[in-house]
């Protein structure tokens, strides 16, 4: 098989070549995967933190159906759910942007895995942390804000780190309602060029290279905030 | 309810659209299973093997396979099939295929944490009984880290299932896809996303309740 990277040099019809239209798709694929990413975050520490409070079983619940609900659908059927039937069923949603609803339905789905591991970390602090804020008079809140999470963080780093670069491959799915990101110029410059192995070889380079910067960035990440002593063992899982 | 119209949903259409999918979804899954853990098994062998030629390609090749979109690598075995049979092959074998080759990456990482759970004596123990390799594997080791992961296992299998949803790049007739059809049909596309949806999640809780009941029974027997 002969490979002809020229492809890339290439006009393809809009007065850009495939080399500027797959760093395009590049940057949507960051951008999908990087408001997800906050999304994210910040849904899954809030879920996570809710199923650990000790004395409000409602919230405790809801957080575990807000669970149990985004990680038991398909993450192309929740893409599909937010972009066709959110805006049916709420009008005001067709106003929204495709891609702010590609962003919800990714940070949404991957917010349910976080939870499940912010849980794990503040389970998995020494009860005596809990009673001790308590016991300087700290409220719930403060207890939180100022004791486990901090703690919990360090802990579910490792996993939080692997669940990131899960994000970045799952943005790929967002092909499936036409968010110009790399799969998506994927399969339209493999049409139109038939050079196909040529295109999916850069495509998947980049995805290669990018989960590998969100690996790097981490690990920095995890060695800046690391607490001298307190040694975390790494976990591992399933998952995509 | 909601400006939505389910009447079209009734057993007929799900006889004529969804049943064929759901078939397929389900083959799909269990091939993908069944062959990701024999050939996850072989290569998590192969990294703990200790001999270089072994553990160098199997480690190339879980972390090159973890790397890369699923979809992606679905595009790809769609592209690259003919030129390796030398004829098309349609988007369900190649599903097929693809799930196989992609899974054994993740089920390999899974039997890997399995077999390193294994305390050393045991290793030990079986070589002092005259065990050869294979054996020890076989009869000693394998046999209860296929135990300890199966909750693991199982869990990863429901994440499968899921993630066959996206044979849709290829356009494979699964579950999803037979949703699809039915919504395009009746003129009612969002009812049938909505549907699919529900499907996807019964099937999904009902067996992450049941691994949650396995792994409890497995804890007690210990």
């Amino acid at each position: 098989m002969n490979l002809d990277w020229q492809i890339f040099l290439t006009d393809d019809g809009s007065g850009r070549t495939y080399f500027d239209w797959m760093l395009e798709a590049w940057r949507w694929t960051l951008a999908v995967a990087g408001s997800s990413w906050v999304v994210a975050v910040t849904m899954g520490a809030f879920m996570g933190t809710l199923r650990t409070l000790p004395n409000s079983p409602w919230l405790v619940r809801l957080a575990n159906v807000w669970v149990e609900l985004f990680r038991n659908i398909p993450l192309l059927v929740q893409i599909f759910l937010w972009y066709f039937v959110v805006p049916k069923i709420f009008p005001a949603f067709q106003q929204v942007p495709g891609f702010v609803l590609v962003v919800f339905a990714l940070g949404f789905f991957t917010s349910a895995r976080i939870a499940e591991q912010v849980r794990a970390g503040i389970q998995a602090l020494p009860k005596g942390q809990r009673y001790a804020a308590l016991a300087m008079g700290f409220t719930t809140a403060q207890t939180y804000r100022y004791v486990m999470l901090p703690m919990a963080f360090r802990i579910i780093l490792p996993p939080l780190t692997s669940e990131s670069m899960n994000l970045l491959k799952n943005s790929s799915v967002a092909f499936a309602v036409s968010i110009a990101e790399l799969t998506m110029f994927a399969m339209q410059a493999q049409e139109e060029t038939s050079r196909g192995v040529e295109i999916y070889l850069a495509v998947t380079a980049m995805y290669a290279l990018s989960a590998f910067a969100v690996n790097r960035v981490f690990s920095l990440i995890e060695k800046k905030v690391q607490i001298p002593g307190f040694v975390v063992a790494g976990a591992t899982g399933g998952g995509h | 309810m909601f400006g939505l119209d389910l009447s079209f949903f009734d057993l007929e259409m799900l006889r004529k659209f969804v049943l064929q999918g759901f078939i397929f979804s389900v083959q799909l899954t269990v091939i993908a299973t069944l062959g990701g853990i024999v050939f996850g098994t072989l290569l998590a062998l192969m990294r703990l093997s200790g001999q270089k030629w072994l553990m160098w390609p199997a480690a190339v090749y879980v972390n090159v396979m973890r790397s890369i979109p699923l979809v992606m690598v679905i595009l790809w075995f769609y592209l690259l099939m003919p030129f390796l049979i030398g004829r098309p092959i349609g988007a369900e074998l190649s599903a097929v295929i693809t799930f196989v080759v992609f899974e054994a990456a993740y089920f390999s990482e899974i039997m890997r944490a399995g077999i390193q759970s294994i305390a050393r004596g045991q290793v030990f123990a079986g070589q002092a009984l005259g065990m050869t390799y294979g054996q020890n594997m076989r009869l000693v080791v394998l046999p209860q880290a296929f135990r300890n992961m199966l909750p693991v296992l199982f869990t990863q299998t429901i994440i499968l299932f899921q993630d066959t949803s996206l044979v849709y790049a290829i356009g494979a007739y699964d579950l999803l896809k037979g949703f699809t059809n039915a919504g395009k049909l009746y003129g009612r596309p969002e009812e049938a996303y909505l549907l699919a949806a529900v499907v996807y999640f019964v099937i999904c809780y009902a067996l992450s309740w049941l691994v949650k009941r396995l792994q409890a029974k497995i804890a007690i027997v210990r």
